[in-house]
């Protein structure tokens, strides 16, 4: 794929991007969230159509118009939820579309129950496909989702974040089999957010960033740090840029303990989470996609139920069963989708701003309106909500607006632990500096705030302290003075210690 | 700034009266005070079930068991109604707030699809009403004031010497009209009055909408979504079973096979009124509206069929109400103003 350029209405999608796969050759393609890598894949197997650039396959011009067509001509796609039917079984998942028929049509299922066994049995996988495939674990649909793919001939795979629900063992089969594709000629691109798994199996690497092909190196030549330097966008001798954001400088009075997580751990997502939060902190919490963060902040705001550990909040222990019960011991948390998670679209700025807070705003049954309003009017000063007034529909609003108003919701309820997933996502540069500062500004006041960001920048200057997750897990602590991007980056490619580097390569 | 825009409930409304202008001027008697009770009385019912449809459908749910459930009632406060009226309107309410209870556990605590589980309700409940009765319409007792609250007006409970003819001065007749309305048109637009201070001033209310708006947003700020979606489906139930007194009354019978189709009669009302099937916008004025236009349709082909001209049937009747609310449903989605957000959808 050469000079690919790929715009959605205004929005530059990709720009100049590359991307050059060897037959049998193992690619991985990282890159943060936005960064293209979506929208790459889904040009090269006929989801989308470029608007400038040129792709060769096997030494032809490409041009699928469709995933099917990208299919049958050799291009196969597997995406991170199994487009596969559940209640059907195995044989039938695997010859759906292109069912083997005997005389009048009817189906040939002996045929199709033969030819299913030995597609699997290529990948060591003996299994009654004849249950339905619902049946099997994840990484078992995931390998049927494979050899589904493999058996149209494809020339190449692509794999959209094939390991994100699978467990330990299962990613080894996983990565079994993306060698045994290898060994037979087949090409994969893999996409992928854990570094282990790149280093393990993948030749090469193509980095994206913003839509554009920042790096591409062997896999054995470039160190985890470097790929996630490259990943950020950060020179590794680039030293902190100053004063990118909008959070203040300098030490500030921390008061006592207001949140205490041991070694929670929620699914196979988070495994051991252990971290605090003080009164009047700003907490960061980073990590790489796919690590855990908003797991572990949903977790402690009882969003989803943890599998272990304990939390403890203003001096107790908790036992938080949903969200109502975190709101009501001070809690606050502000998801990263705001859409969906935050805002209800259809209702005003006034209602979305004291949703929460209405039952205490009840006189006699009804809601004491003029109440509302003045909470409502001074938030929407003090917070800064460009509006037209109380009752516009917060869906008219912009994403900083929204966002704004979000803030407001908690901050009228008083918390005394703020947690912000994302704060600052998608939202303009102006409303972000505003959003920053507020939120400074609160904890300054005595509010403690677990904030989770993938910018750097917003980790390594709004942060107190620093939490780094890395597969699950709380890999490093960095203190007011130790917070870098630097290292944060180093914890987030190889965890707490630097010298593990080259022994987890020569693992790989 | 405050632009006017068409809403959806508005659009209804604008619809209702012009239907109801150009009737009154084509038809002799369409505004009479007859036509307008025995209209007002006969759909009492309908508004009632469509009201309780509509916070059903805001929560972005569904009551299919409304239809059944009125007639259960109707039965239940039929064989009540010789203890006199408050048995027989208690009854038949009570029964109504068991079948909403029903529902609602089986949504929040079962977590049972809405639609699955007020379709087996409607079937328990279709069948409950007919044993009750033993497979017949069940007489009411004529002997208490229970018949008064289906056909008769406020002034049919009151003692004769309060309304003494002679006395009455200009206010006083006045008064004597307003009473005079159908008892079961001011229980309809009590209730309506009631349904639409809930909704827009009361904390249930608000949550109602926001539940339907966005569940794990409502859930994460800590609002009782279950509790909410509980309350709805009761407040339908109780609202059918109140239709349902209404009928047995207005009919002097428990009627078991009634209320067949009364539920997609409200769902009609509900969405013609305005309100998203999908919840979490709704109109409690466009949903009375709603169901008044489809009661005033029935009542206008009736009276083309009185003109002599033509002479449709009761199902090119079926059929004709059915183009009519199509043709509303495609003008509102054409006509209304969409809100400027839609047309920008990016999250600037």
């Amino acid at each position: 794929m050469n000079a690919i350029d790929k715009s959605f209405g205004s929005v530059t999608a990709l720009s100049a991007a590359h991307l050059e796969i060897m037959p049998a050759e193992v690619m991985a393609l990282v890159g943060q969230n936005g960064a293209g890598k979506s929208t790459m894949i889904k040009i090269l197997n006929g989801a989308f159509r470029l608007d400038r650039g040129s792709i060769q396959f096997d030494g032809k011009p490409w041009a699928a118009g469709s995933p099917q067509q990208a299919q049958r001509a050799g291009v196969s796609t597997i995406f991170q939820e199994i487009n596969l039917i559940a209640y059907r079984t195995v044989a039938e998942n695997i010859y759906l579309g292109r069912e083997l028929k005997r005389f009048a049509g009817l189906l040939d299922w002996e045929k199709m129950n033969q030819g299913a066994r030995a597609l699997l049995a290529r990948f060591s996988i003996e299994l009654d496909v004849t249950k339905p495939l619902g049946d099997f674990s994840t990484a078992i649909q995931q390998m049927v989702a494979i050899a589904r793919a493999v058996s149209f001939d494809a020339k190449l795979v692509i794999m959209d974040e094939p390991t994100s629900s699978l467990d330990e063992a299962e990613v080894a089969v996983l990565l079994n089999t993306v060698r045994q594709l290898k060994s037979e000629g087949v090409a994969v691109v893999f996409v992928s957010h854990k570094l282990d798994e790149l280093y393990a199996v993948c030749d090469r690497v193509t980095v994206m960033r913003d839509g554009r092909t920042v790096a591409v190196s062997k896999m054995a030549d470039m160190s985890k740090l470097q790929l996630v330097a490259a990943m950020l966008g950060r020179d590794l001798a680039d030293v902190r840029a100053s004063g990118a954001t909008a959070f203040g400088e300098g030490e500030k009075a921390i008061g006592e303990e207001l949140l205490i997580a041991k070694s929670v751990a929620v699914g196979r997502r988070v495994s051991d989470a252990s971290f605090d939060v003080r009164k009047g902190e700003i907490v960061g919490l980073a990590g790489l996609l796919g690590s855990g963060r908003t797991e572990t902040a949903r977790a402690i705001f009882a969003a989803d139920p943890k599998s272990k550990g304990e939390v403890r909040f203003d001096g107790k222990a908790t036992n938080f069963k949903s969200p109502a019960d975190a709101i009501a011991a001070g809690l606050g948390y502000c998801s990263e989708d705001r859409k969906v998670q935050g805002i209800i679209p259809d209702m005003s700025v006034a209602d979305n701003l004291t949703l929460a807070l209405l039952p205490t705003l009840t006189k006699m049954g009804m809601i004491d309106e003029a109440q509302q309003r003045k909470i409502v009017l001074r938030f929407i000063k003090d917070v800064g909500i460009k509006c037209s007034g109380p009752g516009q529909k917060i869906r008219e609003l912009s994403g900083g607006n929204q966002q704004k108003v979000l803030l407001a919701r908690w901050l009228c309820m008083d918390p005394k632990l703020l947690i912000l997933d994302e704060p600052t996502r998608g939202i303009d540069v102006g409303a972000k500096g505003e959003i920053q500062s507020l939120i400074q500004q609160f904890a300054d006041k005595g509010l403690g705030v677990l904030m989770i960001s993938s910018e750097l920048e917003e980790i390594v200057e709004g942060a107190d302290r620093v939490f780094v997750l890395r597969d699950g897990q709380v890999v490093a602590e960095l203190e007011h003075s130790e917070i870098s991007e630097q290292a944060v980056m180093r914890a987030m490619a190889h965890g707490a210690s630097k010298d593990t580097e080259f022994i987890e390569v020569q693992h790989g | 700034m405050k632009n006017f825009r068409i809403t959806p409930s508005l659009a209804v409304i604008l619809v209702l009266v012009i239907l109801v202008a150009i009737a009154a001027l084509r038809y002799d008697g369409f505004l009479g005070v007859y036509n307008v009770q025995s209209v007002l009385r006969y759909n009492s019912m309908f508004a009632l079930v469509a009201l309780g449809m509509c916070f059903v459908i805001m929560t972005g749910g569904i009551d299919l068991s409304v239809g059944s459930v009125a007639a259960m009632c109707s039965v239940v406060s039929a064989l009540l109604s010789s203890y006199g009226l408050f048995h027989g309107l208690a009854g038949g309410i009570a029964a109504g707030i068991l079948a909403g209870l029903i529902n609602g556990v089986l949504i929040t605590k079962l977590n049972i699809l809405p639609f699955i589980a007020t379709l087996a309700t409607m079937l328990a409940a279709s069948g409950t009403g007919l044993l009750l009765a033993g497979n017949q319409s069940v007489s009411v007792s004529y002997d208490t004031y229970f018949t008064n609250l289906g056909q008769g007006d406020l002034l049919s409970f009151m003692r004769p010497e309060w309304v003494d003819a002679d006395e009455v001065g200009f206010l006083g007749s006045i008064l004597g009209f307003i009473l005079s309305f159908p008892t079961p048109a001011w229980i309809a637009i009590l209730a309506y009055i009631i349904g639409g201070v809930v909704i827009n001033h009361t904390s249930f209310g608000r949550h109602v909408l926001a539940v339907g708006g966005g569940t794990e947003a409502s859930r994460l700020m800590g609002l009782p979504v279950n509790r909410t979606i509980f309350f709805v489906y009761v407040i339908s139930g109780a609202l059918a079973g109140l239709a349902g007194v209404i009928l047995a009354s207005q009919f002097g019978a428990g009627q078991p096979i009634e209320g067949i189709g009364w539920e997609l009669f409200a769902i009609a009302s509900v969405v013609v009124g305005g309100t998203l099937l999908s919840g979490g916008k709704g109109s409690v004025a466009g949903t009375l509206a709603g169901a008044l236009l489809l009661g005033v349709i029935f009542t206008i082909l009736n009276f083309e069929n009185g003109m002599g001209w033509i002479s449709l049937s009761a199902y090119w009747q079926s059929v004709i109400r059915g183009l009519f609310l199509l043709v509303v449903v495609i003008l509102q989605s054409r006509l209304t103003s969409k809100d400027p957000a839609d047309s920008l959808k990016a999250s600037t």
